[in-house]
């Protein structure tokens, strides 16, 4: 049986084509995933993301704790702020990659990803063992529903669906005060929301946790201010096609337990000199010899069909690597993708094949973002 | 609510045909456009290529998923529509007209029999 959200009821109302994702009932599209895809990059946007887990981890032993199980440096969080970093196993494999956000001193929300809720839990739980009572690691996903309000224009109505200041976290006169990573508490006629500014599709946007009864109202309330803005509500194609744009990972594509973050890409958000953590040691060799993989992206240069997960990657006339994600992006009007190759074909403007259904067709290895403003 | 017009035949998987003398013309239905939305892409078979009923012989591509489109029925395919291949939205604006697949010289009349009226198709999508 497939988990629901709170918003269920909604999405069958606006005609959203529901599919399973990580275990749970989601709208993979309202209308179509190109109108959903250019409302977000033109205007605005709001998803259901409440299949997203929510693990809160508080004590005094939090933040080493953390800093000794995730990649990015934890202590440079001031309260209110957040970072996007990785949770990586003793091979430097990534068990998932999340959001951590510092609410006050000694008190952390991780954002996980929905099919790596019950991993996720394990593995903390094991790594907490012997913590005492110096910490504490709640899973609270069944507690939250939550929204990504993402476009240019949401700046615009925002504040009209949710008024300041704030009451925790990140001190803020209103909303749209917050800066990028920012997180705060604010006060909903039906009880808090968290917001931070934060969000998955390259664009400027906003993403809320709350209870289920409060998400509900958020959204109703954000239909209604944003749609004298072009908000249209969206689903998980549009959501997967605007990470695609932008090169932000998704778990399961780009990472898994036996790829590192150096291979993936974002290194940027490993702090080998924070001290030790786990697959510190793979990590610092790899970055010392240099990767012998990598993920590129890159965009198809003649007439195709769009590039698929597991379609085969060729290079010098020999297979070389695999497709992870790829689309047709609705911005650029052509195939675009991520995959992994060996390094020494993933120089930007390398010439590589992508092979679907048997023909292999032109593609270009292209600097990340493929997408840019 | 999807439009199934009177003076085509059906198959399960949800293509038409149009029979006109000793050809017949293939395309998706209405209601499979509506399902895949975003048509970008449309691979056709070969002209001459002989195919049988329920063979996968073209593919339709939308945003999110490549589909295989499947012969209603077996014969030669005798010509394609390369406009679809230029435009694939030809496939959401035009189903059963300008947005067509292939023609095909029917191998065996039965077959044609045995498609879905016009009635039945509209009760199998849920009309």
């Amino acid at each position: 049986m497939l988990k629901r959200t709170v918003l269920h009821a909604e999405h069958l109302k606006l005609g959203g084509k529901l599919i399973e994702f990580g275990g749970w009932e989601m709208p993979v599209q309202y209308t179509s995933i190109t109108d959903e895809h250019l409302a977000v990059r033109q205007s605005a946007g709001v998803f259901d993301i409440s299949h997203m887990g929510e693990v809160t981890v508080s004590g005094v032993g939090a933040e080493g704790f953390l800093n000794r199980i995730l990649t990015n440096d934890i202590r440079k969080l001031a309260p209110g702020e957040g970072q996007y970093t990785l949770m990586c196993n003793e091979s430097g494999g990534v068990i998932d990659d999340l959001y951590a956000y510092k609410l006050s001193q000694g008190v952390y929300l991780l954002v996980i990803n929905a099919s790596r809720i019950e991993v996720d839990m394990a593995w903390l739980e094991a790594q907490a063992a012997g913590g005492g009572g110096r910490l504490d690691v709640l899973n609270s996903s069944h507690n939250y529903a939550a929204l990504a309000v993402q476009g240019p224009r949401v700046r615009e109505f925002l504040d009209r669906c949710l008024s300041g200041p704030s009451n925790c976290a990140a001190r803020v006169g209103c909303v749209t005060d917050l800066k990028k990573n920012q997180i705060g508490g604010f006060p909903f006629d039906h009880g808090d929301v968290l917001v931070s500014r934060t969000g998955y599709t390259g664009e400027d946007g906003f993403e809320i946790i709350g209870r289920d009864e409060t998400i509900l109202k958020v959204w109703e309330r954000v239909l209604v201010e944003g749609q004298p803005f072009g908000l249209k509500p969206c689903g998980l194609g549009a959501r997967d096609t605007l990470r695609t744009e932008v090169c932000y990972p998704l778990y399961g594509h780009e990472l898994n337990e036996n790829t590192t973050p150096l291979e993936a890409g974002v290194g940027f958000f490993v702090s080998l000199d924070k001290g030790e953590f786990n697959g510190r040691l793979v990590l610092a060799g790899q970055k010392a010899a240099g990767v012998t993989r990598k993920c590129v992206a890159f965009k198809m240069t003649g007439k195709s069909a769009p590039p698929r997960p597991h379609y085969p990657i060729w290079a010098d006339g020999a297979h070389v690597g695999e497709v992870v994600s790829g689309t047709q992006s609705p911005c650029l009007n052509l195939g675009i993708g991520m995959g992994y190759v060996p390094v020494q074909f993933a120089k930007p403007d390398t010439e590589i094949e992508i092979e679907i259904r048997g023909k292999r067709f032109a593609a270009a290895v292209v600097p990340k973002p493929i997408y840019r403003k | 609510m999807s439009n199934v017009p009177s003076d085509l035949k059906y198959a399960k998987s949800h293509e038409w045909l149009r029979l006109s003398g000793d050809t017949a013309t293939v395309g998706i239905t209405d209601h499979a456009q509506h399902e895949l939305t975003d048509v970008v892409f449309v691979e056709l078979p070969e002209v001459g290529r002989h195919v049988k009923a329920g063979e996968a012989c073209a593919v339709v591509e939308s945003v999110k998923t490549a589909s295989d489109i499947y012969s209603p029925i077996s014969g030669e395919i005798t010509e394609v529509n390369k406009a679809v291949v230029d435009n694939p939205a030809l496939v959401n604006t035009a189903p059963d007209g300008a947005g067509w697949f292939y023609k095909i010289k029917p191998a065996n009349a039965a077959e044609l029999a045995s498609l879905l009226s016009p009635e039945d198709y509209l009760k199998q999508i849920g009309g």
